[in-house]
């Protein structure tokens, strides 16, 4: 398989109705499949306006983006379900749910109108939960599980889209660091061995520094630095972004960053 | 699976059966075939009993879904105070003929979607449930201020005719009503039932729901608009019928759960059992005078729905 361009972003604005200034000024991104590109900033700093205009739900004011080289815009909801999982930042179930329902869910972007899901839709189901390793999960009611294992069934269900591109969107916010670091090491598998491309926003720029292969920072809707976690996670540049005095240290090959306590008065 | 629709299907017959059989007329076996009262008032006003149990209870369920709370009810939506105006205005006028009063009621019924479906509409084109749930409270309230003002300024006999006909009856049931009916339901029947994987994707939350490839934005429109109408004419041949559409689809829920494709079909042959066995109450246990159905689902429905909730609540 080779390296085909999934996701394009091009010197992309966006801007919502009535706000001072864009949320996002001139980011181009670009992704492709066995790449895992973390974004990462401040809050407020554009990254969930990026997914959206990423997922085609907000239109860029200027710039293109581009999914397998068709506008982001063109592609039907149904259509797009086929080639991108989301795991969003929040979603709650109005009503009480089993595992595998919820995973199940994942198909309804490859069923017809009307049909009931076939074997293949229920392989699909169980091939997704055995790689997020929640096989053993399937028949729990969601409300009984622990934040880290909603997470990875939440994952699963992007999985069964059996997508080419995986958005998370904070997918580790509130959980503990054995479930982090699974979640992680789980993304940047799934992207080695099914050449998977995936988007990862993220508050864990030390994480992001490890597990990606690029790191692209944002700095009120600009991209303050773009590439390998070498090169974008600097002192001057990180301290500049997050307005905290930091050092960086090297752990196994890549810089991590260590918050400086600020002297007291 | 196949036994709980069986069991269902048996139910539905032996509801539109026993509507058949019981009446304040005393009607024997033998005579059931030939007895004018059983063909032309018993058998169509069953039918359309289950016709509109049966619209209200899957109204219900998809707006259930839409709003994302269960507790909504099709007439939560306004309509219910669209229809009474509407009705309660025909009778203030004078309005004559046996179509003037259902037809008065659609029409009011129909200003009232339209009017919620505007101011549900934020920024002119997104359907935010939210709103939607607030805009439709407003406008039932309004409506019924002027209902309650129109009532007041008129004479009594007019005054009971208007209030029993919002508590809701079924008496004006005939094979021209079910007719119209039956030609009219189907069609926002098949819009909600299309939209049944849809609307499980959105009980996840919209934004997840357009994620996982639903078109949330005319879902929310088809489900709103096709439940609005079938409560309508719902509304329009029966008057107000509440808690078939709120209770129904909770029954149904605990027995086929929660996927959309099962709910909505079961839904509908249970709002209609409901309905038609409400209905055979109202008429035989204070014969012969005839209790408003309304009153009959309030009675059963309100403390099943209490002991359900309480179970609920505890699990």
């Amino acid at each position: 398989m080779g390296h085909d361009l999934i996701l394009a972003l091009r010197e992309v604005s966006a801007r919502y109705p009535a706000a001072p200034r864009d949320a996002l000024a001139g980011v181009s991104l670009a992704v492709r499949n066995g790449e895992f590109v973390a974004v990462i900033g401040p809050n407020g700093s554009g990254k969930t306006t990026l997914l959206r205009v990423a997922l085609g739900l907000l239109p860029p004011a200027a710039g293109t983006v581009e999914i397998l080289g068709r506008p982001a815009g063109a592609w039907a909801r149904r259509e797009l379900a086929r080639v991108v999982g989301v795991v969003a930042q929040r979603e709650d179930n109005l009503f009480p749910q089993r595992v595998r329902e919820t995973v199940l869910l994942g198909r309804y972007p490859h069923l017809s109108l009307w049909g009931a899901e076939r074997p293949e839709d229920h392989a699909a189901v169980a091939r997704a939960l055995e790689r997020c390793d929640a096989a053993a999960l399937a028949d729990r009611w969601i409300w009984t599980l622990s934040g880290g294992e909603y997470q990875r069934v939440r994952l699963a269900r992007a999985l069964a889209q059996e997508p080419r591109l995986l958005v998370l969107d904070e997918p580790t916010a509130s959980l503990d660091v054995r479930h982090e670091m699974e979640l992680f090491e789980l993304v940047r598998g799934l992207v080695n061995r099914h050449a998977l491309a995936a988007i990862m926003i993220t508050h864990h720029v030390n994480l992001a520094a490890r597990f990606a292969d690029r790191v692209l920072l944002l700095d009120a809707g600009r991209a303050a630095a773009h590439g390998p976690a070498v090169e974008v996670l600097t002192r001057e540049t990180v301290e500049r972004v997050f307005a905290w005095p930091v050092a960086i240290e090297p752990f196994q090959g890549a810089p991590q960053m260590i918050p400086l306590r600020r002297p007291q008065p | 699976m196949a036994l709980r629709w069986l069991a269902l299907a048996g139910l539905a017959l032996a509801a539109l059966g026993l509507a058949v059989v019981l009446g304040p007329a005393h009607v024997s076996l033998a005579d059931l075939w030939t007895s004018e009262i059983v063909r032309n008032l018993r058998v169509p006003r069953a039918l359309l009993g289950f016709v509109v149990g049966g619209s209200l209870a899957v109204a219900g369920a998809g707006l259930q879904a839409l709003v994302r709370n269960p507790l909504a009810d099709p007439f939560l939506l306004g309509l219910s105070g669209g229809a009474g105006l509407g009705a309660v205005g025909a009778i203030a006028l004078h309005v004559g003929g046996p179509w003037a009063l259902p037809l008065a009621a659609f029409a009011g019924a129909l200003a009232a979607m339209a009017l919620v479906f505007r101011l549900g509409l934020v920024g002119g084109a997104e359907l935010d449930p939210r709103v939607l749930l607030l805009s439709g409270v407003a406008v039932g309230a309004f409506a019924g201020a002027v209902t309650t003002a129109i009532v007041s300024l008129s004479e009594a006999a007019q005054l009971r005719n208007a209030f029993l006909w919002l508590w809701g009856g079924l008496s004006g049931a005939s094979w021209d009503t079910l007719l119209v009916l039956c030609i009219y339901v189907p069609v926002p029947l098949l819009v909600l039932f299309a939209a049944a994987r849809p609307l499980d994707l959105l009980a996840l939350g919209e934004e997840p729901a357009r994620y996982l490839g639903a078109d949330v934005t005319h879902v929310k429109r088809r489900v709103y608009l096709a439940a609005s109408l079938l409560t309508a004419a719902a509304v329009a041949v029966s008057g107000v019928i509440g808690f078939v559409g709120l209770m129904v689809p909770h029954l149904c829920r605990g027995v086929w759960g929660h996927q959309h494709r099962l709910l909505l079909p079961a839904s509908f042959l249970g709002g209609g059992v409901l309905l038609v066995l409400a209905d055979t109450a109202a008429r035989v246990a204070v014969a012969p005078h005839e209790l408003p159905v309304g009153i009959v689902t309030a009675l059963i429905g309100v403390p099943l729905f209490a002991v359900l909730l309480r179970r609920w609540a505890t699990t």
